[in-house]
């Protein structure tokens, strides 16, 4: 099977001012609103638990049961957070999203405002993506302007919405959703304990619920057309699209959307257009820095999607695919993504803090040639000392990366280890 | 009290943010962004500032404002070089812009060059990588770039 593109997320991407809302309007933008306010709030619901959407955030969460976890609407307010955040290295879909189409974004909040019964809106979003949130503002102003969200929804619908775009500080885990909520009630981004049974977020002990901007944005369309214009693309356990990335020395690097189940070497190869001249690849990271890595031989196995990436010793992640080509040496591959966990760890538990700390260290001097298979050994034990023991799941996705690395690369480990003895 | 006020403008724009949160405590990162954006750096007088407009002790704005990497926490030079050399840029040649700064600029990550014109910061992941290597010029992404586009983009901070 040669690998497809459907596009469903990115229809307007490669439309000229698609971020106007005149231009919008036209291609179809906001078209999904009459048939959501002919739906009762349950039927949405329902609808988006049949098209099987899932998380686009990285842990694939099914999201039509995540919105059941609002509990009934009594006199408390109730929020929509939607998680912009997007820190994870190799992943750089949902800025496609504010800059090309922000409106795909309004309407998607529109869609499960109305679902999950909330009439305010915070979208989280780094930092660093000053251009991107000024383009997002500007629609949001637009859409405010017209009529098209505050006090009724397209001048008509009795239901207020409000929408607040709030900046990041440049903090890697309030990507994390508990994070998330912590920073935007002014704390530090620490993430907070799970509670045991399945419950929604808490937002000022408030309901909230937090859903990633792309799955926001892959609402309207399954709104206006039904499940099964979702459901048709995918697989049976990964129904959809996904934005997929690609990055690294492929001739066309960028952001594809494409359903779920693609073989990743055609992917890399027909629409990445295959590695630069010269080049020979060497392994992926398949879906931003905390996934498990592939190998060359691995890569031709996988397919993406959730269900294939766990048959492999992967995950699929956000999709953003980091390709590795044969010249790098994994060591350094291995220095760099720890000195960013190091970097970006919150420092809340100790095995995390403190564990990161010690990768970083002992990389540094297998790098200096100083290393021996103890150290190796060292770095194994760390790893399997911050799994499962923190808060959140950042230490286990610093375990998922570093011991695939040591383990499927050892090699070029131990080749530091004689260097230092040829000196 | 603090010296460091709000520009009558900011003063503004922080009624109007805050007026959409439903407490004051989440105007922690607006207001930080407003002092740096006036300021171009959080000052500890600022950060004074901040914790009597929002009811929080000084230390409270400071443990707040350490942990967000963002906020330069002293001045930096006019022209902010943010380059990324996470793995997608490592690979792509962010090392070599990394040392055509030190050559011509002659900063290192962390360092501001005498003139005060130009802070270099080396930083993680942009989300950029299907453009890397890259930097940030002010918050500006340049992405796809070559020595020599890097060489251009220096020249033209005037």
């Amino acid at each position: 099977m040669a690998a497809d593109i459907v596009k469903i997320v990115s229809k307007n991407f490669d439309i000229p001012d698609s971020h106007k809302l005149e231009v919008a309007l036209k291609n179809g933008r906001y078209s999904s609103i009459d048939k959501l306010f002919s739906m009762t709030p349950e039927d949405v619901t329902e609808e988006v638990c049949k098209s099987g959407l899932r998380g686009k955030g990285g842990g694939g969460a099914a999201c039509g049961p995540k919105w059941k976890l609002m509990p009934p609407i009594d006199e408390r307010p109730r929020y929509l957070i939607c998680n912009g955040d997007e820190s994870e290295p190799g992943t750089f879909k949902d800025r496609q999203l504010f800059q090309y189409d922000p409106h795909l974004l309004i309407e998607g909040i529109i869609c499960t405002c109305y679902a999950i019964g909330a009439h305010e809106s915070f979208i989280y979003i780094r930092g660093e993506y000053k251009f991107f949130i000024d383009q997002l503002n500007n629609a949001i102003d637009e859409a405010y302007e017209k009529g098209i969200i505050g006090k009724k929804v397209m001048n008509k619908y009795d239901f207020p919405i409000d929408i607040t775009v709030h900046r990041g500080g440049g903090a890697y885990i309030c990507g994390e959703k508990s994070a998330l909520i912590e920073s935007l009630e002014g704390k530090r981004g620490h993430p907070r304990l799970k509670p045991h049974g399945k419950e929604c977020e808490w937002f000022y002990d408030m309901p909230a619920t937090v859903n990633n901007v792309e799955t926001i944005a892959s609402v309207p369309h399954i709104v206006e057309n039904g499940y099964e214009a979702y459901t048709k693309y995918g697989t049976e356990k990964a129904p959809g699209t996904m934005l997929f990335a690609m990055s690294g020395p492929v001739k066309n690097p960028g952001v594809y959307e494409m359903p779920y189940g693609n073989k990743m070497l055609d992917v890399i190869n027909e629409i990445g257009g295959g590695m630069q001249d010269g080049l020979k690849l060497k392994a992926v990271i398949p879906g931003g820095a905390s996934c498990p890595i592939l190998t060359a031989q691995e890569v031709e196995k996988a397919y993406l999607d959730y269900e294939s990436m766990w048959d492999i010793g992967s995950t699929l992640g956000t999709g953003g695919m980091m390709i590795i080509p044969e010249n790098v040496s994994m060591v350094d591959v291995a220095k760099n993504l720890i000195e960013f966990y190091h970097h970006e760890s919150c420092g809340q538990c100790t095995p995390c803090r403190e564990g990161t700390g010690w990768i970083d260290t002992i990389l540094k001097k297998v790098i200096d040639g100083n290393g021996s298979e103890d150290d190796l050994e060292t770095i194994l034990d760390v790893c399997e000392t911050m799994n499962g023991k923190t808060i959140c799941v950042f230490a286990p996705a610093v375990k998922d990366i570093i011991k695939s690395i040591v383990i499927k690369y050892r090699h070029e480990f131990v080749e530091h280890f004689n260097k230092k003895q040829l000196n | 009290m603090s010296k460091f006020k709000y520009t009558e403008e900011n003063e503004k724009e922080f009624a109007r943010i805050a007026a959409k949160y439903p407490k004051i405590d989440a105007m922690m990162l607006p207001a930080l962004w407003l002092v740096q954006e006036q300021e171009g750096w959080v000052s500890p007088d600022s950060m004074v500032f901040v914790a009597d407009k929002l009811g929080k002790t000084p230390i409270e704005v400071y443990e707040f404002a350490t942990f967000y990497t963002m906020f330069n926490l002293k001045p930096i030079g006019t022209y902010h070089i943010e380059l990324c050399k996470t793995l997608s840029c490592m690979i792509m040649g962010a090392p070599a812009l990394k040392k055509f700064i030190k050559d011509t600029i002659g900063i290192e990550p962390g360092e501001t060059s005498q003139d005060g014109k130009f802070h270099l910061t080396e930083v993680e992941c942009q989300g950029a990588c299907g453009g890397a290597p890259m930097i940030a010029l002010n918050h500006t992404y340049h992405e796809n770039l070559t020595v020599d586009k890097l060489k251009k983009i220096i020249q033209e901070c005037k």
